[in-house]
């Protein structure tokens, strides 16, 4: 039973929300639970420990978000009922909000034999949320560079996770994409590791990109060396000094087909099926034993169970190689929970986009699409990802200086904006440091004749959607605050709702 | 006009390259390729010599900590001496924030161990420990008459000795060490900043300054045309409005 002073700071951050709501502050969620916070600095410790099926952390510089909702569907899919924290709300006050707004009266978690917590947890955040949290499953998409005055530099959160992780609590299982040798590298020497990545050498660029990372080893610091590179530092790799190859992964990307980037296809490949799920206890929560845990509903496919090799046919409806590695990381992690792997393709299918992230609107008979790019090597997947539909022509690049964006832009000068040079005919660019992205494309050699600088988003909105012709699409990159306010104004004009609704 | 080349070497771009720096690459070989000058850039990796006489401008960008200790390292050992060489006969040399730190005579980390520099300018840097605050945000400095725009992210503090000059004179932010006032150090034709941004693009007086210096020592004429910096001048006039 919850104490006294749980109660009272679940029934805190409970009314914070509703009058942050009220106030239309925004989410509302990070308010409430920095109320919960203060009066129980266990609440998330205290409601995360009455989740039937447990919880899955979801960390990693890109991706965490669309991952997380993969897991989430892929769990629902399977009769679990996933409690998940919105987009944004991914420190300690967003869980802890997340987590009292599914308590009932009584200051427990309603439904709780069926819950599975689904939480993406901020980079800087994973070693309080590994404590409080204590999860089953530890995903890691990637590490890359990403706001360098708010993080620090990439080797300073390697290290952080490296140490949080020596302190984790027992019975975690690792998910790590093999493929990024920062995470890869978290593995080493520790059991109950499920690798993924990519398998398909038609996708390899030749060279690592510029905004490359973590080249060098993290055991002996040789500069490594790649057989495949697909984007920023992420391929196959080895290390020339002390020998470590990228590990064998369990779960296998293979024969993407990227199309126009708005859909994808391929084949997920568990490899030598997946057994590390036996290990797993039968009721993940052994403190609700005897309290009406219901089995997963969803049972293996049979051409699954003897197999060596479990052979799965995924379409997706996002686009771009980063989202198939958001697809394996969820397949991973729902192999890791135990759930069976056969849920996951519908799930993908039936998946659409997370807010902002590749996220369609139609406006007075144009498309607009948003593409979040909150740091270079997620910046050149969308890049990438642009190029493959020659049709886009009308571009809206949004650059934003706030806190959540990171303070210091110069990151807009690692992303290569050059392989996009000669796509728009019309480019419009927005946002507190229009100016600054303005000349970032200049120097890009983007026609400065197509370009306009307008700095306020709801004219430069107004400005792109007047230069679509109709049944054309535009294209909108926001940073983080950005996206924020340029999808509420596309909420208002097509009814959608907010996010925080 | 006949055809001027310069050479440019970029002193570990693969390991120093954090804060956007090849924006600074970008800009120089633009704003010279608009007046008719050919820069050829050479990538200088840990291992590659240097050789003194071999370029007319020099540039180092910043590093995280590790890649710090990589180049430290070389820099001692392969390219210090040629380094401190091409600064004494003229040639131009730009250091940003890390790099700045290791032209100088010494670094020492938030772990107390201390580095070599390479010994261009005659200034230290200690970093008072990790539990101490870094010195980030928006940076502005006067220089010249006219003002440097950029964004500064250190643990480390600068300490200048007599051998140099301060760069620039902080107008708001941290420069070399939070208390002096000052921002970055020039030796000769050596400047040495913590502004990054990259520091170049949106501040073209300073990057028109290294091109004329290097065009002066090479063909005995610095002059420069003016270039149509529109959006420059934009750029640089959001950076002097933003409040940390
Ligand atoms: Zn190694």
């Amino acid at each position: 039973m919850p104490g006294p002073r749980t109660l009272a700071s679940v029934w805190a951050a409970k009314s914070a929300t509703l009058a942050s709501r009220r106030l239309r502050r925004g989410g509302g969620t990070a308010v409430s639970g920095l109320v919960g916070l203060k009066l129980q600095s266990s609440l998330i410790h205290d409601l995360a420990s009455q989740l039937g099926h447990g919880c899955v952390l979801v960390t990693g510089t890109n991706g965490k978000t669309t991952t997380s909702r993969l897991i989430s569907e892929t769990a629902r899919a399977a009769g679990l009922q996933p409690l998940a924290n919105a987009s944004g709300s991914n420190l300690m006050r967003g869980l802890a909000s997340t987590l009292a707004a599914a308590t009932g009266p009584g200051g427990r978690l309603t439904d709780a034999a069926q819950r599975l917590g689904v939480f993406e947890v901020d980079e800087a955040a994973v070693p309080a949320a590994l404590q409080e949290l204590r999860p089953r499953v530890a995903v890691f998409t990637n590490l890359f560079r990403d706001q360098l005055d708010r993080f620090g530099e990439v080797e300073a959160v390697a290290a952080l996770w490296r140490q949080a992780l020596a302190k984790a609590p027992p019975g975690l299982t690792l998910v790590l994409n093999a493929d990024d040798p920062a995470v890869a590298s978290l593995g080493e020497g520790r059991d109950n590791v499920i690798y993924f990545g990519v398998d398909d050498a038609k996708l390899d660029r030749g060279a690592i990109e510029h905004a490359s990372d973590a080249l060098s080893c993290a055991v002996c610091g040789s500069r490594l060396e790649y057989n495949i590179a697909y984007f920023g530092h992420v391929g196959h790799w080895r290390c020339p000094g002390c020998g470590r190859p990228r590990p064998e992964v369990a779960v296998s990307g293979r024969d993407l087909d990227l199309r126009d980037g708005r859909t994808l296809g391929f084949e997920i490949v568990v490899v030598g099926n997946h057994e590390w799920a036996v290990d797993q206890p039968p009721h993940p929560n052994p403190l609700l034993e005897g309290e009406g845990i219901m089995e997963p509903r969803v049972e293996a496919s049979t051409d699954m169970t003897d197999a060596e090799n479990a052979s799965m046919p995924v379409e997706m409806g996002i686009g771009g190689l980063y989202n198939a590695y958001n697809a394996l990381a969820a397949a991973a992690a729902v192999i890791a929970l135990g759930l069976p792997a056969g849920a996951t393709p519908e799930a993908l299918k039936a998946t659409g986009a997370a807010f902002g992230r590749q996220e369609a609107f139609e406006v007075d008979g144009k498309g607009v699409e948003l593409f979040l790019g909150k740091n270079p090597a997620g910046l050149n997947q969308v890049l990438s990802t642009l190029l493959l539909d020659p049709n886009r022509k009308v571009v809206l690049i949004i650059l934003n200086d706030g806190i959540a964006d990171g303070r210091d832009i110069s990151w807009v000068w690692d992303a290569d904006f050059e392989v996009t040079a000669k796509q728009f005919d019309k480019v419009l660019v927005s946002g507190t440091r229009a100016a600054e992205m303005a000349l970032r494309l200049k120097y890009a050699e983007w026609d400065e004749a197509a370009l306009t600088v307008e700095p306020e988003i709801g004219a430069a909105l107004e400005k792109a959607l007047a230069a679509t012709r109709d049944g054309e699409c535009l294209t909108v990159v926001p940073t983080y605050t950005a996206m924020l306010t340029v999808r509420e104004l596309l909420a208002k004009r097509t009814g959608r709702a907010s996010f925080w609704q | 006009m006949n055809e001027r080349r310069l050479r440019l070497g970029h002193l570990y771009p693969s390991l120093m390259n954090v804060y956007g720096d090849r924006g600074n690459i970008l800009c120089l070989t633009r704003r010279c390729r608009l007046r008719g000058i050919e820069l050829e850039v050479t990538e200088l990796e840990v291992g590659d010599a240097l050789a003194a006489d071999g370029f007319d401008l020099l540039f180092m960008g910043g590093a995280q900590d590790r890649e710090q200790r990589l180049v430290g390292d070389d820099l001692s050992k392969l390219k210090g001496e040629a380094l401190r060489e091409a600064v004494e006969t003229g040639v131009v040399f730009l250091s940003v924030c890390g790099g700045y730190q290791l032209a100088g005579k010494s670094y020492r980390g938030a772990d107390g161990e201390e580095l070599a520099g390479a010994g261009v300018f005659d200034l230290h840097t200690v970093h008072p420990g990790a539990k101490a605050k870094r010195l980030i945000g928006n940076l502005v400095a006067r220089w010249e008459g006219g003002t440097l725009a950029g964004f500064e992210n250190h643990g480390g503090r600068t300490y200048l000795g007599p051998g140099c000059e301060p760069l620039a004179k902080v107008v708001r932010g941290h420069g070399n060490d939070g208390q002096s006032g000052f921002e970055g150090a020039r030796y000769k034709n050596a400047f040495g900043c913590y502004l990054h941004g990259p520091v170049l693009p949106k501040n073209p007086s300073l990057a028109d300054r290294l091109v004329s210096l290097a065009l002066e020592r090479r063909f005995g004429d610095g002059t420069l045309p003016a270039l149509e910096d529109g959006l420059e001048q934009r750029a640089h006039e959001a950076a002097l409005r933003i409040r940390n």
